[in-house]
């Protein structure tokens, strides 16, 4: 019995390595993923190991708004008196004050930001060469125009010793004179790709900390003989439990952490991959077992004849299942080692990171690989290994298969299923939305669609055939990929997932998208808006001195301002507003009253949107603790309530609460011009105004909401690149499909060819039958994409989506694009087919 | 295993010259002939001596118009493949055939294809209907494939013959073996070709159905001046035919006009015996 498994495994090799392909590549990101994390996690521990070799303890402040403080740079700062207290603990050889955050951008040549890849833009203070900073050339700065930068920022500005630069810290624009030009140690460019400018410590204080007598950490290095831990514990006795004290190696851990959290979002991506991937590829084998369990039904039904049992039949079948998912495991992993040692190889070179690679295999990537691998094949085979074992044995006698059982059954499975998936993802949208329900009901309903099929592809392919067949080979493929709904169907799902799940993700986009610009028509009383786009750490700001200059301009009738930044109220966390002019905001954004007064915002006082005021239970005349990033906590009173607007929610403060902001510079402005004004030469002022604040630009309101939904598209790029792959094994399966249709009607071929069909003839009726599937699949994925798409836009009708719309452009492209896959689909087969010789394929059995 | 005839070494001796092919054989087929093959050579196997098969050794044979002719022969007497060469389904090593004025060596795979579509029709063991259309269509399939309309005078004439009037819309899987043998019948001679290749058409049928067959195949004969050129082994379907001809190690060794059954059945005893003996 299991010889005979192995002997069938043998003599179809290529295609059931076709088929385990998609095994292959869903195992290789799988394995691939957590090959990535391992080796990046490494270079990083090992790049912060490095940088903080010189530490044995470090002081620095709580942060007071979570979130504030990432990459080891908090904004709250401590004071620098704090260092003789410290330096006085016994056992402190040296303490050092230092200034590190994360909002210092040079300007390049071009008079943009000197961009990083998401890695930290820093400032610091000059401490001087140690263990660590060499300087390349120059000197470090000494006076108040000077700044050194590390190489990985020379590199990629172009800037050299002698030039002058312009720095965007807190403050607006400032130039310096580069007088030196650092590296790290062992050679290195860039602490894992960041950009480090130093500036003499009363400079960094200014621009980097705003406050005169503040640092962000003390530096202390341990006596000889001290024990890091010991010494901690005295530090932190001696400054109190207000200050963090952490040693040197829970340090570099910390912020270790802290950019692998950033790590995850690869591990998502990768799984992602994976995910779809590996459903697709369950239907091409559970297609590919079928079609060999029945193009075998004769050999099958011998062996039962002879006396093997159902148990034995199933088991030969799953054999060969669990032989190929094995196969494809292995192929999968060592793919995945190769493919996350590229990306992270990539990444430690990309940009300067300067990353110490170490590959890494973890046993999880391993373990993982072969569970997904083997599972993955073993489910996708049991169905066809059941229909095998139910083969009678007096089929051996019989001529032709046994006749398709109706499709009764599993159309009820498929609307029960279906119902299910709705029923999850219906919970998941309207209720406390968990992502997993979600997927769940996601996968669910892809199901229920997948069983479905057989019967909606009746009527479907029928109808499509009819409108692709004009030409008697073309009703022949049309026929042809109407006989075996079930196999049509399985093979146009897999297809449909990939289609459904892109058309699903346009879908939404495309309805943000209309949502984004119908609410900026209604409500945005603009004419001018001034924003960025955020591309690091830092969000893009303006010189706040612009806003009163760009309202003296003739024309311009209101210009209002709006400051961001993170907070908590009354202890939750919280994204803060902050306005210039209430009044000016009120007009522009069309804010009106619920209840209290939005006309205008004294100190102390605080306007809250209807929703967050219901949610946080907040009503006229309360009042709020607000505590900010920088400064003491402070009690604000609620002084108006403004009803739902689609341009602003949340909390708004006074314009003196800035200062406490993370950043205390305008994130937006929006201009409102006075009848008759020319609004080209307003914008004309304007761009001369913005000249030093090259974060932001001045658009028009319809180049603002394009500038709002570039994002998008850069979305749907990337989704659509992860589902060409999945697409990609769709095309495999059609080929699978057809070659082994192409193989099972060798006689009706051969007698098609015999009575006068020719080759060109027998190409284009393969090529119809692919077309047909290819088309049918993807329309069915439109569908249930639109469906999935409308769904999640209906659910987040309060979350701004306000409008639903279909993204027809990419339809019509996704439909072109069937045709042509299935054209190529066919290619292989249908020159399988016309070579097919007529006298052996009339007599073929 | 048949030896190696001495014709191979040296080359047959009529009307052949080895290298410039036949002698003096006429480039014209006259009206009467729908059919022949001149001295047709066909070799299985790639080595040498034992290893060769002369499937066919020096066949020559011609099909008058209108005529119904049986090929017998015992197994290997390479029958069916004279019937696959004389009909372009196989290609031949030496030697011409030819249907109507057609040369069918000189044709390439489209020539082959477009011969197969007008000229022959086929009618197999098998049936080889096709399982996804109506009988009807499966009756029109070569002319739709040839971009044409069945003339429907003709097309009742034959449904009418082969007795499917209320059959035409089902599929072959719902029709029993005679009559899926008798659209296939149908499908032959929709077309109205010059020869009708029929191979084995009884052979997979019970008697009955196999008697409607074939008296539905001589009645086209006689009615329509269909030729039709069958391969058998069973005596009684032989019987049918206006001629027989017997095969035996790829070569012609006997011809009988108005045959019986009996007579059939007493010669190709004599043949199954020479050849068991031989093999």
């Amino acid at each position: 019995m299991y010889r005979a498994t192995f002997k069938s495994l043998a003599s179809r090799k290529l295609r059931l390595l076709l088929s385990a392909l998609a095994v292959v590549l869903g195992v290789m990101f799988v394995s691939g993923s957590f090959v990535l994390t391992d080796s990046l996690g490494k270079s990083f521990d090992s790049l912060f190991a490095t940088v903080n070799s010189n530490l044995d303890v470090q002081v620095s402040a709580k942060p007071k708004v979570e979130g504030q403080g990432d990459g080891g740079a908090p904004v709250t700062t401590l004071p620098a008196s704090l260092t003789e207290k410290v330096a006085a603990v016994p056992g402190v050889a040296a303490a050092t004050p230092g200034v590190y955050t994360q909002n210092a951008r040079v300007i390049g040549k071009n008079g943009k930001v000197v961009p990083t890849v998401g890695a930290p833009q820093a400032g610091t203070d000059w401490q001087g060469e140690n263990g660590l900073v060499e300087l390349r050339s120059g000197r470090g700065p000494a006076a108040a125009g000077e700044v050194a930068i590390d190489a990985a920022l020379a590199k990629a500005s172009g800037y050299r010793v002698g030039d002058r630069i312009g720095v965007l810290t807190l403050k607006p624009k400032k130039t310096f004179t580069v007088v030196g030009i650092f590296g790290y140690s062992g050679n290195r460019d860039s602490l894992g790709g960041s950009q480090l400018t130093a500036f003499t410590l009363p400079v960094a204080q200014e621009l980097l900390l705003g406050e005169k007598d503040a640092v962000s950490v003390i530096d202390v290095v341990a006596a000889d003989g001290v024990a890091d831990t010991a010494l901690r514990d005295d530090i932190r006795a001696a400054v109190g439990s207000d200050y963090q004290v952490r040693t040197g190696k829970e340090t570099a851990d910390a912020q270790a952490a802290e950019l692998k959290t950033f790590l995850n979002f690869f591990t998502y991506v990768l799984l992602g991959f994976a995910g779809v991937a590996l459903f697709v590829g369950i239907f091409l084998i559970l297609n590919t077992f079928s079609m060999l369990v029945a193009q075998r039904t004769r050999e099958l039904a011998l062996m039962r004849a002879i006396g093997a049992s159902r148990g034995q039949v199933i088991g030969s079948v799953l054999l060969e299942a669990s032989v190929i998912g094995l196969v494809a495991s292995v192929l999968g992993l060592g793919a995945g080692v190769g493919v996350g040692a590229a990306i992270a190889a990539f990444f430690s070179s990309f940009g300067g990171t300067n990353l110490d690679l170490a590959i890494g295999v973890p046993p999880a990537a391993v373990i993982a690989s072969f569970a997904v691998g083997l599972g993955v094949t073993l489910v996708a085979a049991t169905v066809p290994a059941i229909r095998a074992s139910r083969i009678p044995p007096v089929a051996a006698m019989r001529d032709a298969a046994t006749p398709d059982k109706p499709l009764t059954a599993i159309t009820a499975c498929g609307a029960v299923v279906l119902l299910a998936g709705a029923t999850a993802m219906g919970f998941a949208l309207t209720g406390n939305a968990s992502l997993w329900l979600l997927m769940a009901g996601v996968l669910l309903a892809f199901i229920g669609v997948a069983l479905l099929t057989p019967i909606i592809s009746r009527p479907v392919v029928s109808l499509l055939g009819r409108l692709l067949a004009w030409s008697v080979p073309g009703q022949l493929g049309r026929r042809n990929s109407a006989r075996n709904p079930r196999r049509t169907a399985v093979t146009a799902g897999a297809l449909m997932v990939s289609i459904a799940l892109v058309t699903g993700v346009s879908t939404i986009l495309a309805s943000a998208t209309t949502s984004i610009s119908k609410s900026v028509e209604k409500t945005l009383q603009a004419d001018l808006v001034i924003s960025g786009q955020q591309t690091g750490p830092t969000p893009p700001t303006f010189d706040p001195a612009v806003v009163d200059k760009a309202a003296a301009l003739p024309g311009v009738r209101r210009v209002a301002a709006l400051y961001r930044s993170m907070g908590t109220a009354n202890g939750d966390q919280t994204f803060f507003g902050a306005v210039s002019d209430m009044d000016a905001v009120r007009h522009v954004l069309g804010l009106q009253a619920a209840s209290g007064s939005v006309d205008s915002l004294g100190a102390g006082q605080l306007v809250v949107d209807e929703g967050t005021a219901k949610n946080r239970g907040l009503t006229v005349g309360e009042k709020v603790e607000v505590q900010l990033p920088r400064g003491d906590a402070t009690e604000y009173t609620v002084s108006g309530i403004y009803q739902k607007n689609d341009a602003s929610n949340g909390i708004l403060l006074p314009a003196d609460a800035v200062e406490n902001f993370t950043v205390p510079a305008p994130t937006m402005g929006m201009i409102q011009l006075a009848p008759g004004a020319d609004a080209g030469a307003v914008r004309g002022s304007m761009d001369r105004l913005l000249a030093d604040s090259p974060e932001v630009t001045v658009a028009d309101r319809s180049a603002f909401v394009e500038q709002q939904t570039a994002a998008f598209d850069q979305i749907l790029v990337f989704i659509q690149i992860l589902l060409a792959l999945a697409i990609v094994i769709a095309v495999l399966g059609i080929i699978n499909t057809l070659a082994l249709s192409v193989i099972e009607r060798t006689r009706e071929i051969g007698l098609l060819r015999a009575i006068g069909l020719r080759r060109s003839q027998t190409m284009r009726m393969i090529t119809v039958e692919a077309v047909v599937i290819s088309v049918f699949g993807t329309l069915l994925g439109i569908v249930v994409g639109v469906g999935l798409g409308g769904a999640v836009v209906r659910a987040l009708k309060d979350e701004g989506f306000t409008s639903f719309a279909l993204p027809w452009s990419q339809i019509a492209i996704y439909l072109v694009a069937a045709a042509v896959i299935g054209v190529v689909a066919a290619i292989l087969p249908a020159i399988r087919a016309a070579r097919l010789n007529v006298l052996q394929a009339i007599s073929y059995e | 295993m048949v030896a190696v005839p001495w014709e191979m070494l040296v080359g047959p001796w009529w009307p052949h010259d080895y290298w410039g092919g036949p002698v003096g054989a006429p480039t014209n087929v006259s009206g009467e002939i729908a059919a022949r093959a001149v001295d047709v050579w066909k070799i299985y196997g790639y080595g040498k001596g034992d290893a060769q098969v002369n499937a066919l050794a020096g066949v020559s044979v011609e099909f008058r118009r209108g005529q119904y002719t049986a090929i017998m022969g015992p197994s290997g007497s390479g029958k069916s493949t004279l019937m696959q060469c004389m009909a372009g389904l196989d290609s031949i090593h030496s030697g011409e055939v030819w249907i109507g004025g057609t040369e069918v060596g000189k044709l390439g795979d489209k020539g082959l294809t477009e011969l197969r579509r007008d000229k022959v029709g086929f009618i197999f063991q098998q049936f080889n209907l096709l399982p996804t259309l109506t009988a009807e269509e499966n009756i029109t399939l070569p002319l739709s494939i040839a971009g044409r309309k069945p003339d429907p005078v003709w097309m009742k004439t034959i449904v009418d013959t082969v007795g499917l009037g209320d059959r035409l819309k089902h599929r072959p899987t719902e029709l029993s073996g005679g009559q899926q043998q008798r659209v296939a019948c149908a499908r032959a001679l929709v077309g109205r070709p010059e020869v009708i290749f029929a191979d084995e058409p009884t052979g997979n049928l019970d008697s009955r159905s196999g008697t409607e067959v074939l008296s539905f195949l001589r009645n086209s004969v006689r009615e329509f001046g269909q030729t039709i050129i069958m391969v058998t082994h069973d005596p009684v379907a032989a019987s049918y035919a206006d001629r027989v001809i017997f095969l035996a190690d790829g070569q012609i060794v006997d011809e009988m006009t108005d045959p019986t059954a009996e007579a059939v059945l007493d010669r190709m005893k004599v043949l199954d015996t020479h050849a068991a003996v031989a093999g």
